[in-house]
């Protein structure tokens, strides 16, 4: 979701100042504020449609405005939902409305950035601790940075629901400034600002319950750590450390009192040409409710460590491959497809003179179940100039990806489907955990 | 050209000496990528071309080390749960990695670095990375480094 189109560059601000900037910047919400929900936490009359305590509305578009830099307006990203998360101090009404936290069925966990906190919230969030007494840091990896922060504790409220005393990671917790060697050794960019990560917070829905889940409860040799979690000492001396499943960055819905199966992020489909932005729903629980149903969707298993599967695309094997919302195209290798100029601001991307439709199949873990879907893809140039340059969702939006065996369905897949995401260990109307159905 | 391996020499190498960097560093860098990253013992195959080594991180992530005739380490590949240590693995161009302009916009799941002596492909999503970096004037004559690395998943 480093999805600014405009390509912002890193905004390694002062983190201390944007959080004074944020304590009246963040509640407003720009363009967003209005329209994204929260509606269910609400609850009380006035809201005309009555919305079902399992859902939350999605919005998809120009994204948050960074607090670091509100003059520049929307940080333009393209093809990210985002919803409205209340964070509070747990066990109390100390809460805070953040908007603009991306929805993303590629990672684990609630996290957000620490400069859109209220100063009264932040300084009210309990601190996890690691078993040897010290407060939790955490260094999440991605495939473009890493996220460093601290673990704290928050009652977290989505649509009607909530799970109830989480961890979740602050990120760039300004506490905490100092990144060990081990955690920027992982990655290229720190992401740590609303504008380097794109969103003011991300809520990590994927197959798994925790965001690292055994891998980090042990040492994976003597004195050896995956290096995920860290025990701070002090506010420079933060050390990789083990960290029990109880204490890690946990899947919100996996604390939900109930709905707490898996999810399914329904989205509308989307002109060719393009959108201003797309509106859409995010329903917890599969087959616990009315408006759940799994229906007759094709389930397909994924690998129970890594979440992934198989895709079938041009007579090859895709074999690590996914179905990722925070992904803003679809990322594969298509040798015929013509990629954008490398000097342009589309690089990356597909420009094909003319839209081309395709087709590809996905292949459940187990190999017995496959789906098919079509797409197309669209030149990123045509697209990014429609509307006067004020689209930001596109369903026929896509990339290169040069790495072999990997397909990454993003969000254009999810236009015009309801995809389900079901959680490893939870049982649900199709069995247990983990799979995906659309 | 085809690049078939021929033997398959296991086991350790040499005592680390200094810690040259790995990517553009020489073969002995490789022993000491394996120390710094205190992985499991090297596996070593080798082709006509170049030479192959392969560790596996404790954090269970597979870093392969790809070495030219000169014993210069052209490119590298991993794949596992957790990324690797890049700074070790990608040595005296770490930094140009982490500085260069990204190509496109495109989520946390994807990265890619095109320089004209250094290009990257980053990729997945945590339990399930993978990735490759070269450096193109260290390519052997003969090697289809796109095949390599198609290869070598």
């Amino acid at each position: 979701m480093t999805v600014s189109r405009s390509g912002c560059s890193a905004l390694v601000a002062a983190l201390a100042a944007c959080a004074m900037v944020l304590a009246g910047g963040c509640g407003g919400g720009g363009s967003g504020g209005s329209t994204v929900g929260g509606s269910g936490s609400q609850g009380s009359g006035g809201n005309p449609p009555p919305t079902p305590g399992n859902v939350v509305s999605v919005i998809a578009d120009a994204g948050p405005t960074d607090p670091a830099n509100a003059s520049a307006g929307p940080i333009q990203t393209v093809n990210t939902p985002f919803v409205s998360v209340t964070l509070c101090a747990p066990g109390t009404s100390n809460c805070q409305t953040i908007d603009h936290i991306s929805v993303d069925t590629g990672s684990v966990g609630l996290r957000v950035v620490a400069a859109v906190l209220s100063s009264s919230l932040a300084s009210a969030l309990t601190t996890v601790m690691d078993t040897r007494g010290r407060p939790l840091a955490e260094c999440l990896p991605f495939a473009d940075g890493y996220s460093w922060g601290s673990v704290k504790l928050v009652d977290a409220k989505i649509g009607g629901e909530q799970a109830s005393g989480i961890s979740i990671e602050v990120i760039g917790d300004p506490a905490y400034p100092t990144v060990p060697s081990a955690c920027s050794s992982g990655g290229a960019q720190q992401e740590d600002t609303v504008s380097t990560f794109g969103a003011n917070g991300i809520l990590g829905i994927g197959n798994f319950q925790q965001d690292c889940g055994s891998l980090c409860v042990t040492e994976t040799v003597p004195q050896i750590t995956t290096q995920l979690y860290y025990g701070c000492a002090s506010s420079a001396n933060c050390v990789a450390t083990t960290v029990p499943l109880a204490s890690q960055v946990w899947n919100p819905i996996s604390k939900f009192a109930t709905d707490n199966n898996g999810s399914i992020l329904e989205l509308p489909s989307v002109a060719s040409s393009g959108a201003p932005s797309a509106t859409g729903s995010l329903i917890f629980g599969i087959d616990t409710q009315s408006n759940n149903a799994l229906g007759t969707a094709t389930v397909l298993s994924v690998d129970p460590s890594t979440g992934n599967l198989t895709v079938n695309f041009l007579g090859q094997s895709f074999s690590s491959s996914f179905l990722d919302s925070g992904s803003n195209g679809n990322f594969f290798t298509d040798s015929s497809l013509v990629p954008c100029n490398p000097s342009s601001s589309e690089k990356g991307f597909y420009c094909p003179p003319s839209t081309q439709a395709l087709s590809a199949t996905v292949t459940s873990n187990s190999g017995v179940t496959t789906g098919t879907v079509n797409f197309s893809v669209a030149s990123a140039d045509a697209l990014f100039s429609n509307g006067n340059g004020a689209f930001y969702v596109f369903d026929n939006l896509a990339g290169t990806n040069s790495l072999p065996q990997s397909f990454d369905f993003g969000l254009p897949f999810f236009f015009g489907r309801n995809v389900y995401t079901a959680i490893e260990s939870s049982p649900t109307s199709a069995g247990m955990g983990p799979f995906v159905a659309f | 050209m085809s690049k078939t391996l021929l033997a398959a020499a296991a086991g350790c190498l040499l005592v680390s000496r200094a810690a040259l960097a790995s990517l553009g560093g020489d073969v002995s860098s490789v022993e000491s990528d394996r120390v710094h990253m205190k992985a499991a013992a090297v596996t070593t195959t080798a082709s006509s071309l170049y030479t192959v080594h392969q560790m596996q991180m404790p954090n269970g992530t597979i870093v392969r080390e790809f070495a030219n005739t000169d014993g210069i380490v052209f490119a590298v590949t991993w794949r596992g749960p957790f990324p690797p240590d890049l700074r070790q693995t990608l040595g005296a161009y770490f930094q140009k990695y982490q500085s260069a302009p990204r190509v496109g916009p495109h989520g946390h799941t994807h990265d890619v670095v095109q320089q004209p002596d250094l290009v990257v492909h980053s990729g997945g999503h945590l339990r399930a990375f993978l990735g490759n970096a070269y450096v193109p004037q260290l390519v052997p004559q003969g090697v289809s480094i796109d095949l390599l690395l198609q290869s070598n998943p």
